[in-house]
């Protein structure tokens, strides 16, 4: 059984279809890549996936439970967790505190806990800022634990926000375009780390822009075009095919 | 087999802001206590303003909303605690946790409509709040004894302790200000407070991370409510007499001023605020038809060298000689 399967979605915006009856399957474990051109509908699949938006029509499964049309912060408690294509940090916290943030759904209490700070609670912190502190060891922020989030250079809110989500025990991880604005050293680093997260075992969904870079390290691509799948293989495969070809470099008729 | 050693150690400094800034509240409860009632008067209704807009900042502070209306809240709390102290002879304890749990009950259903607006919208809806309580209090005379006002609210009672001098009442009043601070920085560093805190940052990445948006700002706006109903409370006591002016609009922009002043989002601005927007214009009564003048110039300063309040302007300054 695959844990995130995606049956023939179709998001429309009025007369705009965002989506068109897309489906795929991600297996446990897997690297997965969507890529496309811009406005082809990437970022909507993966609002509609993670809840922001209801799907028009189609499901989605996730770990075998349908979860289309679930509050978004219901379907992250289930461990499905996304980062966002402009980062979107929590400014005002420090990285720290956006770390422990990122665990909500892993930790518990609330009004009551933190008034009276009874024993587990203390303990739970305790544990909290051990593990934000191997996370931010991880990405390589350790250094920044104390620094206002905003005050960051921006390729170290990128990998902010990827901590941030890695503390959420995300079982599929999606990431949109965390590449976007990174200079080719940065890039490097990031994809580097996306495979360790990966081959610690969490489902990775990347979209990116970057060919490069998912050429490089997603073991199964699929390639979407205004709104439809218009392939889906591996990296070889995507780069022989030639609807991609045509989408990406354009047909000789469509530019004459 | 060894796991890599990775400690967290949080670098250890002595919080010398918190220690000032609490050298500076011990003289100033210090010199009331010794000084006239007058000076009573003005600490006492400063201590009331700063647990109002600790509340106050718990919403719009860190959770990043707007309520032009919690005004509505202390005015439930104090006609509750007039109309039940006065006419019903209830324990003046027991009639401020009462009104509290009533205000906490009213923003539960207020709130849970209206806090899905954001912005402006918002702003507009809380105001709306306000507006409504305050015509309430007027209209419904019977019960709340409209313009004229209601008078002859007994003092604050702890079980035995009577607080019969204006001085005692102040003692009572510090007591509970230092609680509620107390719970309102609790409340900031924990998992409670970094989700509401993560709201006002973004409301998008919050729930995706699994907070519950909804409902995080819903139980802010009610600990808010809280708040502002134990101010309106306290204020009923300390004066015996309240009436719908007592709560109005004024309020409102007396409240902002205050924590948009003291250093929004921190645990102590509300205090600082509520301190200098009381204290400054006694400070400055010798300077006669200068002194809204010169009030409004040192406002105007403050707010333009240190946007974030003087708490943010204190926190900044120490971090930096800290290096």
């Amino acid at each position: 059984m695959p844990l995130l399967s995606v049956r023939n979605v179709t998001k429309r915006y009025g007369g705009l279809v965002a989506n068109d009856s897309v489906s795929f399957d991600v297996d446990e474990g897997m690297l997965f890549a969507i890529i496309g051109p811009n406005g082809a509908g990437k970022t909507t699949l993966f609002n509609t996936i993670s809840g922001a938006v209801r799907p028009t029509s189609g499901d989605i499964l996730f770990d075998g439970n349908s979860i289309a049309g679930l509050p978004q912060a219901d379907i992250a408690g289930r461990g499905l967790i996304r980062t966002y294509q402009l980062v979107q940090l929590f400014k005002e916290l420090t990285v720290t505190e956006n770390v422990m943030v990122g665990a909500h759904r892993m930790t518990k209490g609330s009004v009551g806990a933190a008034l009276f700070r009874p024993g587990w609670v203390r303990r739970q912190e305790q544990e909290l800022l051990r593990e934000t502190a191997t996370i931010l060891d991880f990405v390589g922020l350790s250094a920044r634990a104390e620094v206002l989030a905003d005050q960051l250079p921006y390729g170290e809110q990128r990998l902010l926000e990827v901590a941030r989500a890695l503390a959420a025990s995300p079982r599929l991880l999606l990431l949109d375009e965390p590449a976007a604005g990174l200079n080719t050293g940065e890039t490097e680093a990031l994809a580097h780390m996306i495979q360790k997260v990966n081959g610690r075992g969490i489902t990775v969904i990347l979209i990116e822009h970057d060919m490069g870079l998912v050429m490089q390290i997603a073991q199964r691509i699929a390639v979407i075009d205004f709104g439809r799948k218009i392939a889906e293989g591996t990296a070889d495969e995507i780069r022989a095919h030639p609807d991609v070809i045509a989408a990406y470099l354009g047909t000789e008729t469509a530019d004459a | 087999m060894t796991l890599p050693a990775i400690t967290y150690t949080k670098p250890v400094r002595l919080p010398w802001l918190a220690i000032g800034l609490s050298l500076v509240g011990a003289a100033i409860v210090l010199f009331t206590f010794s000084a006239s009632g007058y000076v009573v008067t003005v600490v006492g209704f400063a201590a009331i303003y700063a647990i109002f807009v600790t509340g106050l900042n718990l919403f719009m502070g860190y959770t990043g909303q707007a309520s032009f209306g919690q005004n509505a809240f202390a005015a439930l709390g104090g006609y509750g605690t007039a109309i039940l102290c006065t006419d019903y002879n209830m324990e003046p304890a027991l009639a401020l946790l009462l009104t509290m749990a009533f205000s906490g009950l009213v923003a539960l259903v207020v709130g849970y409509p209206t806090l899905r607006l954001r912005g402006h919208y918002l702003a507009m809806a809380t105001f709306a709040l306000g507006l409504i309580t305050y015509e309430i209090s007027i209209e419904w005379a019977s019960l709340t004894q409209g313009y004229m006002g209601y008078s002859g609210i007994p003092p604050l009672r702890l079980w035995r302790f009577e607080a019969v001098t204006e001085k005692q009442q102040l003692a009572v009043i510090l007591v509970l200000l230092v609680l509620g601070v107390f719970a309102a920085y609790r409340l900031r560093h924990s998992r409670f407070g970094r989700a509401l805190r993560a709201i006002a940052g973004s409301e998008a990445a919050a729930s995706a991370l699994g907070v519950n948006v909804a409902r995080y700002k819903l139980l802010s706006f009610m600990i808010a409510a809280m708040y502002g109903s134990a101010a309106g409370s306290l204020f009923a006591h300390f004066v015996g007499f309240i009436s719908p002016e007592v709560f109005g609009t004024s309020m409102v922009v007396s409240s902002f001023t205050m924590l948009y002043l003291g250093g929004i989002g921190t645990v102590a601005g509300p205090l600082i605020g509520a301190v200098i927007v009381s204290l400054l214009p006694e400070l400055l009564r010798g300077l006669k038809e200068w002194q809204d003048v010169v009030y409004i110039l040192v406002l105007l300063t403050i707010l333009i060298y240190a946007p974030k309040g003087i708490a943010g302007f204190l926190d900044r300054l120490f971090r930096k000689q800290e290096g």
